[in-house]
């Protein structure tokens, strides 16, 4: 109770410091009374269009992320899964690589999220053909291998074979991901698939828990591991696929922070769903609010952060468990 | 009444039948033991009968609906998974599951069951250890008390004895005793067959994926039964310490 009442402050409050973070130049107090007013002044607007929209999103990518994390991570009974194990986010980058290489991008502004999306629909359907029903949970990390690396391959390709390096360059920001200029519309594109993700994803705790025990035990408590690993994998790819849609790959979150809190949570891989999102959330907010104020004028990106806060993070909680894992 | 009934049970892996035709029941009151070699289908037999593997015949408590089943037997697999570092009273907690509705806490009746089995299994000064961080031999002290916690009429256990010290080997073997003893039945299968004389009420002896004997220790246990099925032969007297079972040699 006290970690949940304690994760909620901190997101709130990064949420709150996200809001009167940018480059705006205002006080905190008059950018959210701004927020509040809806005055039609320059900074209500700014308030309103555009930082709110980026708090909502951090909070929303990164709830999906640590959650699907921690749901991966409890059904692999696995540390080292995350979200972009299952290849959702690779087919998504695919996606939106395309529709900006192609040009579609230039004539319809919905056309990025919208083809990361289809695309992470298509990954979603060959993981289901490969790890459905009667695969493994081997078969979902192999198969999500494989769609990983086709994606990356084909990605690498349209870079490789792109006449124009204007689109080459955009396709290469795009992919360290931001949350840069978006707008509510992405935060409704959004939402759909996140909402659905995180209720099948949030179901699983019970099932997860029980799988602590390995998938016989599990099974003859009366688990139904097929029903749950469809549950996981669409929940997973609805969370992954939207958040890369609208803000590019952003890794680390799902890996890390299941790690941070899982000691916290007494391991149980149920607890551990909502304090994964609830920590995700926080990460994202903090990291985005240092993208704009560590580099103000220069445009660092989300994701470049996110890895370079995760990675040493990660090499800390493996410096901190190694005993453990030996 | 009886709480498993199995009827022509096969399993067939890889084009290879590793059960035969296996028919049993097993009825309230009865500490079975399921002994036979390595790849006789023990186990085979053990997952099947929980429908946890593909089998033609029939086995009444795989057609349970899963959570029904979890409530009509629990069972401990011969691997002893631990995936997360819980603590010993959590892992065994997760016994409870079968009979939480969805998204409630624990209430009395259930704390009280795990109670029963820490107590059954004599872990109170492990309760709040970290499960991962204990012996294996208390791993899978622990895991027994999990599956006793599930408070189901039947208990399957796959090989629930190895690798434990003697002591803790004839308390498991008692705490099966008791719980038949009780009106619940136990279905184990094991290696030691002296403590399968002394503790089980009934043994099933496997060959080869056949049932090739079904009775009382001292009927199945014979010198023929072990040259047979073992290649061994075997001390088996009664004494007025009870059964005292010993192999001796390997049959050239």
């Amino acid at each position: 109770m006290r970690l949940a009442a304690g994760l909620i402050a901190l997101v709130l409050a990064l949420f709150a410091g996200s809001l009167v973070s940018g480059y705006a130049s205002a006080t905190a107090g008059d950018s959210l009374l701004a927020l509040i007013r809806d005055d039609g002044t320059p900074l209500s607007v700014v308030m309103r269009d555009i930082r709110l929209p980026r708090a909502l999103l951090a909070v929303m990518i990164g709830a999906s992320l640590g959650l699907s994390g921690a749901a991966l991570q409890g059904y692999l009974r696995n540390p080292l899964a995350e979200p972009g194990l299952i290849g959702i986010s690779g087919a998504a980058a695919l996606g939106a690589v395309l529709a900006i290489q192609s040009g579609l991008v230039l004539q319809f502004a919905f056309a990025l999220p919208l083809a990361a999306l289809g695309m992470a629909v298509l990954a979603v359907l060959a993981i289901l053909l490969l790890a459905g029903p009667r695969g493994a949970s081997i078969t979902l990390i192999l198969a999500g291998i494989a769609i990983s690396a086709l994606a990356g391959a084909l990605t690498s390709l349209v870079l490789n074979l792109s006449p124009n390096p204007f689109a080459a360059a955009d396709i290469v920001f795009w992919m360290m991901g931001s949350l840069a200029d978006r707008s509510f519309s992405h935060v409704w594109l959004a939402l759909p698939f996140m909402a659905v993700g995180w209720v099948m994803l949030a179901s699983l705790g019970r099932g997860l828990d029980a799988l602590t025990l390995g998938e016989d035990a599990a099974e003859a408590m009366g688990l139904r591991t097929a029903r749950l690993r469809l549950l996981l994998i669409l929940g997973t790819a609805a969370c992954v696929g939207a958040a890369t849609a609208v803000a590019g790959a952003i890794g680390f979150v799902g890996l890390v922070v299941p790690h941070l809190l899982r000691g916290a949570v007494g391991a149980r891989p149920s607890a551990l769903l909502w304090a994964s999102a609830l920590g995700g959330a926080a990460m994202v907010l903090a990291a985005d609010i240092a993208v704009r104020e560590l580099f103000p004028a220069r445009d660092l990106k989300l994701g470049v952060v996110m890895a370079l806060v995760g990675a040493p993070l990660f090499l800390h909680l493996i410096y901190k468990t190694r005993k453990e894992l030996a | 009444m009886s709480l498993l009934s199995l009827n022509n049970l096969s399993v067939t892996r890889s084009a290879r039948a590793v059960l035969s035709d296996v028919s049993l029941t097993i009825a309230p009151g009865e500490c079975v033991g399921l002994i036979g070699p390595n790849g006789a289908g023990k186990t085979s037999l053990l997952r099947a009968a929980l429908g946890l593997l593909p089998f033609t015949g029939t086995s009444d408590l795989a057609t349970l609906s899963p959570a029904m089943r979890g409530r009509a037997a629990a069972w401990m697999p011969q691997s002893r998974e631990i995936a997360w570092s819980v603590t010993v009273e959590t892992l065994i907690a997760l016994g409870r599951i079968p009979h939480l509705p969805r998204g409630t806490a624990l209430r009395a009746a259930d704390q009280a069951a795990i109670d029963a089995a820490i107590s059954r299994m004599g872990l109170s000064d492990l309760r709040h250890r970290t499960a991962t961080h204990l012996s294996g031999g208390e791993q899978a002290r622990v895991l027994i008390a999990r599956a006793l916690a599930q408070d189901t009429p039947l208990l399957l256990a796959d090989e629930p004895i190895a690798g434990l010290d003697p002591a803790s080997q004839i308390a498991t073997m008692q705490v099966f005793a008791n719980l038949a003893g009780e009106g619940h039945a136990a279905l184990v299968s094991l290696h030691d067959l002296g403590l399968a004389a002394r503790h089980c009420t009934r043994l099933l002896m496997l060959h080869a994926g056949r049932l090739v004997a079904d009775g009382p220790p001292a009927d199945v246990l014979t010198q023929a039964n072990m040259a047979e099925v073992f290649g061994i032969s075997a001390y088996y007297r009664d004494t007025d310490q009870g059964p005292v079972f010993q192999p001796i040699e390997v049959l050239g």
